[in-house]
């Protein structure tokens, strides 16, 4: 097992380990979170509204939904935030693992 | 019935436990047990300063106007913090690394440390302060009217009641604000107030919000019925104010400098904007969630005049439930004076640092030292600019009638601030952001806000009504409302949408156009690049001997006591001779810089430190010293690689010298015993032949001339060997006079044939090609006929071929006169070929009794001659070769 294991890494990979292949997207859904929610407060901007005739969303719905997406985006941060601690503390642990991805 | 008297002895109370706190966590902090203080919950609490008393009151009103429009407020921040790994984690990085003391100081470090910019900016924050603080003074007046209205004593008037909450909040913003002169400048006391104060007004909120759904509607159900059923029961939004609001809010959650100081300025740890991240969104959440209840129920339950702002109090006090009121109005009073205390704490020192500060030290340049002083005027110059924000607050007030609803007011104050976020974002972003560029988009940005939305909206008090409704000067194209004749769009969205548009736009084109200052182009690089280059704060870098400057400085500050005392503890720990100034070491610089903050603040210290040392950061000196340095060191090298090759050279070329002289030595000790040998054979030969003439009695007469002849032979043949050794050492060592003469080849070589041949024994058939000798020389024709007569009659003595033959042909060949000397013999063999040049070299037997220094006296000579000669091969027989400049001929002719 170790044999090949030393090839990887004396060969300069193209591609990184699986970890930090990981921490990589991690930071991309990082950056997608806030375009994500700003797509879902613009949405209700397609809904129609009173000077649109019949059929105007009602106020209790616009509170369920914008409090749903407030709460999502919030999740979705909290979950982030505990992975990129966990991330982050990994990576202290193992300082040496970081020179290899480089 | 609260009366307006225990609403005051309330509020009194209420200041007197923040200060408590406060005080508490300043001694928890300095007894080293307070880590919670430094706990993400602390972090992100105080954050929670973002909630106003537009929040608390305005929001609901705002609610009851325009149904959920409200919730952009809230919902920009929320992206903004959610993604945080974007933006906010730099900011923080940035201002960690820098330093930075507030959103000025962040602008003007970006932008080459220009304290022009930093003063724009500080302008631009105290005014754009100014609309929001006029919001707090206005819902704390309206929050007491409220009581007032209820209290039969009805010893109320609104005028006066403004003016004096003004000046309670200010001085209550000096004494909380600048209080903290002697501690270590991390507020813990102030944030720890906050965070109280945070909590306070999320449980106020929520308690009225749970009243109000539990109590008065019986229910989720039963209100989200009541809701649809009210007249904000149905989703109608203004589009571009639903957009324009949310990136309005995210923007000034960023830029607003109280939110600058608490969330940039007051992090000790960047790992809890992780925690905030999601914490912050939460407590805009759990702000937000009760609030259009309690505007549906405000609408229900209050008469159709009720200002829906101030549903939070009324809607308890129509319910007869004063301690819910109470605690209503607490709330709002938190949200108030948190805000106003940041706001003045970040105002007030922007103000002190880029305005008071610079004009005062430049103005004390080289006076003499009176201890106590600099902290005296950074307490008056903070004090001062918090009265006078809230003086600015007051007027804005009176001016806009203290009659529109708080939202707008707080909207105004948001489209302001705004002002700054092409710069700040550029800055950290694009490193091609120059200052004039952040000069020209502040200006724009600026300079359009006052004009379409400020002004307008302090009513006809500063600008007249005909200008607002026709344009200056008639022009209608610029009416401050509808710019470029754009008419129809709400005023908030048009004055944000040109004045941000086009600040973005003058911006990047400055940027574009100028050319970034050296400090500017390496703050640009340390800012974009910041994850790159540094990960802690910078220390000091003072170098030069300014640590009499900084005891002049520190003993202005401390008195000269503590301050010599400090020095004196310094120079020992660092030389351990007290009596003499220690040097300005980085930690020195540091130890200084933490003992000046405990008397004027953390960020007057560090610009008074940066002002005598020079920076904390690489400064452009620092860097073209640097650079001066590298080339100096490239120059020197250089140099010495250049020596370095040419020692190498000198010891190639000595190497070289030394075999020529071993080889010399060699040559020469051949020579010697050549030439004992050929001096030998001779000698050996008439040594032999006197003494058998001496001895012998009976010689014939026959056998006498015999030996005689052999012994006057011999002796010829030695004098021409001492002829030829003479020859060439006079030839070799230089000194032979060369007797230069005119003449033709063919005469030269007619002589030398015909001498050479004299001798021989005539077989010797010599051809000549006789038209190509008509050349005229210039040298010396003896010599050069010697060399002649040496190769005939070396060609005479050696070709062995029956019927010998020797063909002279002359050539013109490249500016050379090439004489060949060519023969029909066997030739030379190729080993001996290399040698017949060295002295004494023979080839084969010594059949013709030469020395063998023929040929070596013909290349002496031809090489005086300026010539050569060479062996010819491959021409069928022995070949030689003439050469002779053409240089003589030419000048002959």
């Amino acid at each position: 097992m170790t044999a090949p294991d030393q090839d990887e890494r004396r060969r300069p990979s193209l591609f990184l380990e699986r970890q930090s292949y990981r921490r990589r997207r991690l930071m991309d859904a990082a950056r997608l979170l806030p375009l994500l929610g700003a797509a879902m407060i613009a949405l209700p901007l397609l809904w129609p509204d009173e000077s649109g005739g019949a059929g105007a969303v009602p106020m209790s719905a616009a509170i369920v939904y914008i409090f749903a997406c407030w709460g999502i985006l919030i999740l979705i941060s909290l979950l982030f935030g505990f992975a990129a601690r966990r991330l982050s503390a990994r990576e202290k642990d193992e300082p040496e693992a970081g020179k290899w991805q480089r | 019935m609260a009366t307006l008297n225990v609403l005051i002895l309330v509020c009194l109370g209420y200041v007197v436990l923040l200060f408590g706190v406060a005080f508490a966590a300043d001694r928890l902090a300095a007894a080293g047990r307070g880590r919670w203080l430094r706990s993400p919950l602390i972090y992100t609490l105080s954050l929670s300063i973002y909630c106003t008393a537009w929040t608390f009151y305005g929001a609901v009103g705002n609610a009851a106007r325009s149904g959920l429009e409200f919730v952009t407020i809230y919902l920009g921040p929320t992206l903004v913090m959610v993604g945080w790994w974007w933006g906010l984690r730099k900011l923080v990085r940035v201002g960690r690394s820098q330093r930075v003391t507030s959103i000025a100081d962040l602008i003007s470090s970006r932008y080459g440390k220009s304290n022009t910019l930093a003063i724009c900016v500080t302008i631009l924050a105290v005014v754009g302060g100014t609309p929001y603080i006029a919001l707090q003074l206005q819902s704390i007046t309206l929050s007491f009217s409220i009581f007032a209205e209820a209290d039969p004593t009805g010893l109320y008037r609104e005028g006066s009641s403004v003016f004096w909450v003004a000046t309670g909040l200010a001085l209550f913003a000096i004494l909380f604000g600048t209080r903290n002169l002697d501690a270590n400048e991390r507020h813990h006391g102030v944030v720890t107030a906050i965070a109280l104060e945070a909590v306070v007004k999320l449980v106020a909120l929520l308690a009225v919000g749970i009243f109000v759904v539990w109590t008065i509607a019986g229910g989720i159900e039963q209100m989200m019925d009541r809701i649809d059923s009210s007249p904000i029961g149905q989703w109608n939004i203004d589009a571009s104010r639903w957009t324009t609001f949310t990136f309005l809010s995210a923007a000034a959650f960023i830029c607003l400098p109280r939110m600058f100081q608490v969330m940039v300025v007051e992090n000790d740890d960047e790992s809890h904007l992780r925690t905030a991240a999601w914490a912050f969104p939460l407590y805009l959440l759990l702000m937000s969630l009760f609030v259009v209840p309690i505007a549906v129920v405000g609408l229900d339950l209050m008469p159709a005049g009720a200002n829906p702002d101030l549903f939070v109090l009324t809607v308890p006090l129509s319910q007869g439930n004063d301690w819910l009121a109470m605690l209503s109005f607490i709330g709002g009073f938190s949200s108030a004076t948190s805000m106003v205390i940041v706001t003045a704490m970040a105002l007030s020192t922007m103000v002190s640092n880029h305005v008071v500060m610079p004009i005062w030290l430049s103005a004390q340049e080289g006076s003499a030292s009176v201890s106590g002083d600099v902290r005296t005027i950074v307490l008056m110059a903070r004090r001062v600019s918090i009265a006078a924000i809230m003086a600015l607050g007051y007027f804005y007030y009176r001016m806009s009638g203290g009659g529109a609803a708080l939202a707008s007011i707080g909207l105004v104050a948001f489209a302001g601030i705004s002002q700054i976020l092409p710069a700040l974002v550029g800055g950290l972003f694009w490193r091609g952001a120059t200052r004039t560029g952040a000069l020209v988009g502040l200006s724009i940005g600026f300079g359009l806000w006052i004009y379409t939305l400020l002004l307008p909206g302090m009513g006809g008090g500063l600008i007249p009504v005909s200008v607002i409704e026709n344009g200056p000067f008639g022009w209608g194209f610029l009416r401050p409302q509808a710019l470029f004749g754009i008419e129809g769009i709400d005023p908030m969205v048009h004055s944000v949408m040109w004045s941000l548009s086009l600040n973005t736009i003058g911006f990047c084109v400055a940027s574009l156009l100028s050319f970034p200052s050296p400090l500017e182009r390496l703050q640009g690089a340390q800012f974009v690049n910041v994850f790159d280059h540094s990960v802690a704060p910078q220390g000091w870098t003072g170098s030069v001997a300014q640590s009499e400057d900084l005891m002049i400085m520190t003993q202005r500050i401390l008195g000269t006591v503590p301050a010599q005392e400090f020095f004196q503890a310094e120079a020992e720990r660092q030389n351990g001779r007290p009596g003499r100034l220690p040097e300005p070491t980085p930690g020195f610089l540091q130890r200084l810089e933490r003992e000046l903050s405990g008397s004027v603040g953390a960020a007057t210290a560090h610009a008074m430190i940066g002002q005598i040392v020079g920076g904390s950061s690489v400064s452009v000196e620092d860097l073209l010293a640097v650079a001066d340095e590298s080339a100096q060191l490239l120059e020197y090298s250089s140099q010495l690689e250049e020596k370095s090759a040419e020692l190498t050279r000198t010891a190639r070329k000595l190497r070289e010298a030394n075999t020529k002289l071993t080889q010399v030595s060699a040559q020469k000790d051949d020579f010697l015993s050549q030439v004992s040998h050929e001096l030998r054979t001779p000698m050996t030969s008439i040594r032999a032949f006197s003494e058998i003439m001496r001895d012998a009695d009976d010689l014939s007469a026959d056998d006498q001339i015999r030996y005689a002849a052999i012994i006057h032979d011999e002796a010829l043949r030695l004098t021409r060997v001492l002829d030829d050794l003479l020859d060439l050492s006079v030839l070799e060592s230089g000194q032979v006079s060369l007797n230069v003469g005119d003449g033709s080849l063919k005469s030269v070589l007619d002589r030398a044939v015909s001498s050479a041949l004299a001798g021989g024994d005539g077989s010797l058939i010599v051809r000549r090609v006789r038209p190509s000798e008509r050349i005229q020389l210039h040298t010396d024709l003896d010599r050069l006929g010697q060399v002649f007569i040496n190769l005939i009659s070396n060609a005479q003595k050696y070709c062995d071929a029956l019927e010998p033959v020797l063909t002279i042909s002359t050539h013109d060949v490249g500016g050379q006169v090439v004489i060949d000397f060519v023969d029909n013999g066997s030739g030379i063999p190729p080993e001996a070929q290399s040698m017949v040049f060295e002295k004494f070299a023979r080839v084969g037997s010594d059949k013709a009794g030469g020395a063998g220094l023929g040929l070596a006296i013909c290349r002496e000579i031809m090489q005086r001659l300026g010539g050569d000669i060479t062996y010819l091969p491959g021409q069928g027989g022995a070949g030689f070769r003439l050469s002779l400049p053409l240089a003589y001929r030419q000048a002959a002719q």
